[in-house]
């Protein structure tokens, strides 16, 4: 028996895929430019990981509008504010460790909420959790251990990740904070809310940064706004160089 | 970076099979080394386990000394089990 897919559904599916693609395409920025070959490889081999679950969610999204959408149309043609990632994400890479300083504190999220998201009763959010979540934990070591690296190495990689850290602070918590389609799979039991992975997500910052030698963060501004389609100045330059096949090529396959 | 030292990478490709000496690569420390070890040499599902070894600590033999080292033991064909008459029960060995 089908029901009509929850609209709140569609659309957290959608934020989830918007996610994955714009911080896979921003890995993918590095791509020939990382500082060196060994890491080049590993940020692409995140960007390619990200982007094949932005796949998964824009096929699960694309489904359960079931208007003939693909997941190409998703991803390529939909303007700036119908994009709802966190503004976290669409940050520029910047240096090294403001490219790392994204992704960690990405990826501190990431991955306690795709745990959760294991034993979701929707069997295609539970899919999709059960595929990233090995992927993902990967990139968390990754990033924390790179955290530690560069905090805890010499005076020039401490300033440099303690100033990175501070720039990304505060578009951390907008992870963590509901929007309203959000709030409505929590109170429908779909998805956990942010006080069952908090902690967590809490002590691997913390305890990270504190292994690395930086100084937590006080800085109290919350940057919010990604999820209601209201984003950086950053994004829309993305975009245009991500899809600029399909709007000036419209139909391209290759 | 540069002063990163080399790192010699093994690569188990198999459970049951041996660690097979697949190239070397930059790391700053061991952690670093097998990350990087997993993201250039198992990328496409080459291995189940991953060693790596500073190259400094690798001694090799002396390519000058080839004839010394290996060419006496090129007549010694006793040394092959090949003198043997199995018998068929046996079946392949």
């Amino acid at each position: 028996m089908n029901q009509p897919a929850s609209p709140s559904l569609f659309q957290f599916v959608l934020y989830m895929a918007d996610n994955c693609l714009v911080l896979g395409h921003r890995l993918g920025e590095w791509c020939g430019h990382g500082p060196v070959l060994e890491q080049d490889i590993a940020m692409t081999n995140i960007s390619l990981d990200l982007i094949g679950q932005a796949r998964l969610y824009y096929q699960y999204a694309a489904e359960l509008e079931g208007k003939g959408r693909t997941e190409d149309d998703l991803a390529y043609l939909r303007s700036e504010r119908e994009y709802t990632n966190a503004l976290l994400v669409e940050l520029p890479n910047g240096d090294f460790a403001h490219t790392i300083a994204r992704q960690f504190l990405f990826d501190a999220w990431h991955l306690p909420f795709l745990k959760t998201m294991l034993s979701s009763p929707d069997p295609g959010l539970a899919d999709i959790a059960g595929k990233a979540v090995k992927e993902v934990t990967y990139h968390l070591k990754w990033s924390r251990e790179w955290v530690l690296r560069l905090g805890d190495g010499t005076e020039e990689s401490q300033l440099r990740m303690q100033v990175a850290l501070d720039e990304a602070w505060m578009y951390r918590l907008e992870l963590l904070m509901p929007a309203p389609f959000e709030q409505w799979l929590i109170d429908a039991g779909v998805i956990a809310g942010p006080d069952e992975i908090r902690e967590e997500w809490e002590r691997t910052i913390t305890d990270t940064i504190r292994e690395a030698t930086l100084v937590l963060p006080e800085d109290p501004a919350v940057q919010t706004g990604g999820k209601t389609g209201i984003h950086t100045e950053h994004l829309g330059h993305m975009l245009a160089d991500l899809q600029y096949m399909q709007r000036a090529y419209p139909g391209l396959e290759w | 970076m540069k002063e990163w030292p080399l790192w010699e990478v093994f690569i188990r490709s198999r459970n049951g099979l041996d660690h097979k000496h697949v190239g070397s690569l930059h790391a700053a420390d061991w952690e670093m080394a097998i990350e990087n070890a997993r993201d250039v040499y198992t990328r496409r599902n080459e291995g189940v386990s991953i060693w790596v070894v500073e190259s400094k600590y690798i001694h090799a033999s002396d390519p000058e000394e080839q004839d010394s080292m290996f060419e006496s033991a090129r007549d010694k064909v006793y040394r092959h089990p090949t003198f043997y008459d199995i018998p068929d029960e046996v079946g392949h060995m």
